[in-house]
């Protein structure tokens, strides 16, 4: 079935940029849903207007309709006025190709980068007319799957989620899809033993979690014969293609430019940083290969604006010959290049003002901590004299707006590492005010540190939310007057993250509960339903969120391995309680465990030193 | 030497729930992916040189709708026509393409009225509606309320007529003045008749030019 255009009208001019929920984009791709076996639906559970920003689902969506018999259309969350004017009007959740309800494909497969998207999983399936729970869907239902970087963590959602893909996905979906087609009539149980054996897969029915007295994970053991353990994250030894033919809404999205992903993974190891442990090891693509795909996504989208996608543009190795070709190529035809999370150095001024071609909107820097001691705990060193007088450059060559990026709550924090952000801050207004007098302007954003899987933070606890409003308002106090401006993240709603990140499995049943009560877009502040959320998780709050976790706790995660060894992690956790940090593992490597697990697959597009003896 | 090309287009399908300024952006992408010498204004944020004649409320259809693209070298616009053609969303499609005199004011201010036909759901009898429209055009004012502004509507309106009727629905025709600072709505018309609580679908069937007088 397919739901009449004209059916939807009636609830579009209802409904807040009815735009969201009519697809149409150019390079959208219509197969012919007849004879075209093999449907997935590519489900991102945000607004559209951040998932077709997103480039995770973009790629999945290129490489599954380039396969014989295999057809991949979208769907996002339904803002809740839509979601309402389709409850309203018994109408089914549909995808945007070709407005068929989800419940006609075969595969489902959901983009989970953050965890506060939780219950618009459970919203989406719901509004697609699916049984939420695993356990109550049949082999005629949809296979719900899942990825992103949430999902190296999948247990707060193993509840809702039929197989996990831990990992990068350009590969493993191919393998997915083929095992699906072998096993698409059998029972569910068939169905999903076969996907199961697929490497990187993980079939959460399959493995049975026991706890301690104490709420702790006992053990975590597959209940089939032959099924692996722990799963493996899924690599890409080198970079696929980049996909060009990209979606160009028509409608305004947040990030609406073309995207090339130049690098994936990161050598730094700031010890916070999820994504610095979970994307190892660090790939670079050829730099002729970038120039390329530039060139075909300029052809292909009309876009005026183009962004070299990585974890630190700067470490590119080839990121100044880069920009240098593409001012040259691009510059008289008006092309913006953007190049996010630019280290606090003077080479990535230099960059920044190569792509800028004069015009100056806001620079952004990321310092976290505002002591050189502090930055040693978390690794990311960045001398004080340095970060100012880099700073100092930024204004002069003409930029009046600075944005800061700090944390507070980092574990071993004192009171005076607080102050000194202050005082950190009041130092770049004055920089600024040399160079531009009162149009200077300081954006400083501060966030509470969340500790996260997979990193050698996991052990720490996150700050009680007196101490993040304390902490805040002391902030607040000591930067005062003008030129600065200054945000915070709700204390609540980053309680709540830090729960569901390091969550269990039981807590699928207060995500349940939290959406039973209405809890929806929980990431956006002001959809954030407060009451819902603490009738739902206040009593585990402190359990999950604020525990320091003994060395030898078993985490509920600890059967995913992404590479990086839990040895290694407690070692740097160590290091970081002694202030030690750890230098670049390009200047010599670390033995995280990827070269271990890894190693045989490397090529020369691996930013990885040869692995020393003692590594080895 | 530079062109000024004149497109004649209409809009229709899921590109209506685009607004004016998306669709500039989609018409802006379009002409860039065709390979098209776009004209842009000078500074550090450089403006395309697309004008289109009349914004199009979300949501509405438009038969007749026209643009002016600036080009930096003249080019034929058969061939222009071809090259965007296959550029353009679903839903955007060019009825004809010629060049216009440079010296000409701006299109916006060509524009002085719009034609829209209107198809709205009512249990209504066609002749209350009748009756409802007569009322209007012999009232010497409509004073109104729109984003807590007061108007008045009846100047804004030149037509009004009761086009035909379906099961359910009656369809009517109206002619709404579209100058800069002094353009009516249709859905402004429909809610002074009381028709605007059922569903309707609006059509811009088309728009008068200063050039072709009234």
């Amino acid at each position: 079935m397919i739901i009449p255009f004209e059916q939807l009208q009636r609830l579009l001019l209802r409904v807040e940029r009815p735009g969201r929920y009519v697809g149409g984009e150019v390079n959208a791709v219509r197969k012919p849903w007849d004879i075209t076996p093999t449907r997935v639906c590519l489900a991102f559970p945000d607004v559209y207007d951040l998932g077709m920003s997103n480039l995770g689902l973009m790629v999945l969506y290129d490489i599954l309709n380039r396969l014989d018999g295999v057809l991949a259309e979208r769907t996002y969350a339904p803002w809740p006025d839509m979601a309402a004017a389709l409850r309203g009007s018994g109408l089914p959740l549909y995808s945007l190709e070709t407005y068929r309800p989800l419940a006609e494909f075969d595969i489902i497969g959901f983009s989970l980068p953050y965890e506060t998207l939780y219950t618009n999983l459970l919203e989406m399936l719901d509004l697609a007319g699916l049984p939420l729970l695993s356990a109550d869907r049949k082999s005629h239902h949809p296979l719900v799957i899942a990825g992103g970087h949430a999902t190296f963590n999948p247990e707060p959602v193993a509840d809702f989620v039929d197989a996990f893909v831990i990992g990068e996905g350009e590969e493993v979906i191919v393998e997915i899809v083929r095992a699906f087609e072998r096993v698409r009539d059998q029972s569910r149980e068939a169905q999903l033993l076969a996907l199961a054996q697929v490497p990187g897969v993980y079939v959460p029915r399959f493995y049975d979690v026991t706890y301690h007295a104490d709420g702790t994970v006992a053990e975590v053991t597959p209940n089939r014969p032959g099924l692996p353990f722990p799963i493996r994250r899924r690599i890409v030894t080198r970079l696929p293609p980049p996909p060009t033919r990209l979606l160009v809404p028509n409608i305004a999205i947040t990030h609406d430019r073309g995207t090339v992903e130049i690098q994936r993974g990161c050598t730094r190891g700031c010890r916070f940083c999820h994504a610095g442990f979970v994307t190892r090891p660090l790939r670079e693509r050829p730099l002729e290969e970038v120039l390329v795909a530039v060139d075909d996504i300029l052809a292909a989208t009309g876009y005026e604006e183009v962004a070299l996608l990585s974890l630190s543009s700067a470490d590119y190795s080839q990121i100044g010959p880069l920009v240098e070709r593409l001012m040259e190529r691009y510059g008289e035809r008006r092309l913006s290049v953007s190049l996010p999370s630019l280290r606090l150095e003077s080479f990535s001024v230099g960059l920044a003002d190569a792509v800028s071609r004069g015009r100056r909107t806001g620079f952004t820097f990321a310092p976290e901590a505002g002591t050189e001691r502090l930055r040693a705990v978390i690794n990311k060193a960045i001398p004080a004299g340095q970060l100012l007088e880099v700073v100092g450059e930024v204004f002069r060559r003409g930029w009046r707006t600075v944005k800061l990026y700090f944390m507070i709550g980092l574990p071993g924090e004192e009171p005076e590492d607080v102050r000194a952000i202050a005082d950190l801050v009041q130092a770049v207004r004055a920089e600024g005010r040399r160079a531009h007098g009162r149009q200077a302007q300081v954006n400083v954003t501060v966030s509470t540190f969340i500790p996260k899987p997979h990193t050698p933070f996991q052990w720490a606890a996150l700050i009680s939310p007196e101490e993040m409003r304390s902490r805040q308002r002391l902030l607040r106090e000591s930067l005062r007057g003008g030129g600065v401006k200054l945000s915070w993240s709700d204390a609540r709603l980053t309680q709540l993250e830090a729960a569901l990140s390091r969550g269990d499995r039981r807590l699928g049943a207060a995500i349940h509960r939290a959406w039973t009560l209405g809890a929806r877009f929980d990431s956006w502040d002001e959809q954030f339903d407060e009451e819902a959320w603490a009738a739902a998780i206040a009593p585990t709050i402190a359990f999950y969120a604020h525990r320091e976790r003994a060395r030898e706790e078993r985490f509920p995660w600890d059967h995913i391995n992404t590479g990086v060894h839990r040895s290694y992690l407690w070692q740097q956790w160590e290091m970081s309680r002694q202030g030690h940090a750890q230098p670049d593992c390009r200047t010599g490597c670390t033995g995280c465990g990827i070269l271990a697990e890894f190693g045989a697959q490397q090529n020369e597009e691996w930013v990885c030193p040869a692995p020393s003896k003692e590594h080895g | 030497m530079s062109q000024r090309l004149r497109l004649l287009y209409a809009v229709d399908g899921p590109i209506r729930y685009a607004s004016h300024l998306d669709q500039m952006r989609i018409w802006e992408r379009a002409v860039r992916r065709a390979g098209l010498p776009l004209v842009y204004s000078a500074g550090f944020t450089p403006h395309p040189q697309i004008h289109v004649a009349a914004a199009l409320p979300v949501g509405v259809a438009g038969r007749a709708e026209w643009l002016d693209l600036w080009l930096e070298q003249p080019v034929d616009p058969t061939v222009a026509r071809a090259a965007l053609s296959p550029q353009l969303p679903a839903g955007l499609t060019i009825r004809d393409a010629f060049p216009a005199d440079p010296a000409e004011p701006a299109l916006p201010a060509q524009v002085r009225a719009a034609e829209y036909h209107v198809s709205v759901e009512t249990t209504e009898p066609v002749a209350e509606v009748r009756r409802r429209v007569e009322s209007l055009l012999a009232a010497e004012s409509l004073p109104r309320q729109r984003r807590g502004r007061s108007y008045d509507l009846r100047p804004l309106l030149q037509r009004l007529w009761v086009e035909g009727e379906g099961e359910g629905t009656v369809r009517l025709g109206m002619v709404l003045s579209a100058r800069e600072g002094a353009t009516g709505r249709p859905d402004e018309v429909l809610d002074a008749l009381g028709l605007a609580g059922g569903f309707f679908q609006i059509e811009r069937r088309a728009l008068r030019l200063a050039a072709e007088g009234r």
